[in-house]
């Protein structure tokens, strides 16, 4: 079963849950995907110890897809 | 870096040149400048005064004082980027530091709960990430960012949650995170320890 959590001010959400044969339970996770892309959300997902990618695509086959807010300097 | 790798968050700094290992030397070579800009000429007139007259010696004094305190208070500055924010509420917390140490390994959670920072080795050097920036360490100097994650819940964010934002954002493309985030000192690491809380500086120890 893959996720899409939102990090937030709970700790984080999980907008969307799904297997790749469940085809509406994708299409599910790929809509919550896209409106937290148009809210200016930014998609990652771990790629082993100390790396990560910023995708904009959702990942169907990975695990876990966190959604973060942008960073900017203090 | 391809485009495609790169942190979405330098479009907003797009008059930033992008952030490498010599542009970070050269930064901290200028910092290195500064710092003798505000010391050498305070010594110097400390030392002419007393060599013009030895009543002069509580100017000297004086002037030596001001030598001191001029880089502590930059290192005072740098060392705040460390600093925990507000926490959330218990449950949010407790949450936040549970996806937090998915992410991390047993020797990096158990730094973080010691000291609220986090250890991320990379290519400019050993990170060490907190709530509202991070320590860049490397040889005997470390470079104070001031960093943090956007929050539209008007900074509720629970603690783990502010330390992984910065963190996924590091571990996908460094230099860009150099390049986001506001330098706010770089100097000796003796200089910035002695400024950071207590429970820190054993983070800045386990990483030299």
């Amino acid at each position: 079963m893959s996720r899409l959590i939102r990090m937030d001010g709970s700790g984080h959400t999980t907008l969307a849950e799904w297997t790749a044969d469940d085809p509406a339970a994708v299409e599910a996770a790929v809509a919550a995907f896209r409106e937290e892309l148009e809210q200016g959300s930014i998609a990652m997902v771990t790629r082993g110890p100390g790396h990560a990618e910023h995708v904009r695509e959702l990942p169907l086959d990975e695990q876990l897809v966190i959604m973060r807010r942008p960073i900017a300097g203090g | 870096m391809s485009a495609a790798g790169a942190l979405p968050e330098l479009a907003s700094v797009y008059w930033r040149p992008r952030m490498t290992a010599e542009r970070l030397r050269q930064r901290e070579r200028l910092w290195t400048l500064t710092t003798l800009a505000h010391v050498v000429p305070f010594v110097v007139v400390a030392i002419v005064m007393v060599a013009l007259s030895p009543l002069a010696a509580p100017v000297s004094l004086a002037a030596l004082a001001h030598a001191w305190l001029i880089p502590e208070l930059y290192a005072r500055r740098g060392a705040t980027v460390t600093r925990s924010l507000t926490p959330a509420a218990d449950d949010p917390e407790r949450v936040s530091l549970g996806l937090l140490g998915d992410l991390v390994d047993h020797d990096a959670r158990e730094l973080h709960a010691r000291t609220g920072l986090v250890p991320e080795r990379g290519r400019l050097g050993t990170w060490l990430v907190g709530e509202a920036g991070a320590l860049l360490v490397s040889d005997r100097r470390v470079s104070c960012w001031c960093v943090r994650a956007t929050d539209p819940d008007g900074g509720r964010l629970p603690s783990g949650d502010r330390v992984a934002h910065l963190l996924l954002a590091l571990r996908s493309d460094e230099e860009g995170f150099a390049t986001v985030a506001n330098l706010a000192f770089s100097g000796a690491r003796w200089r910035v320890r002695r400024r950071l809380p207590k429970r820190q500086r054993a983070a800045l120890d386990a990483v030299a």
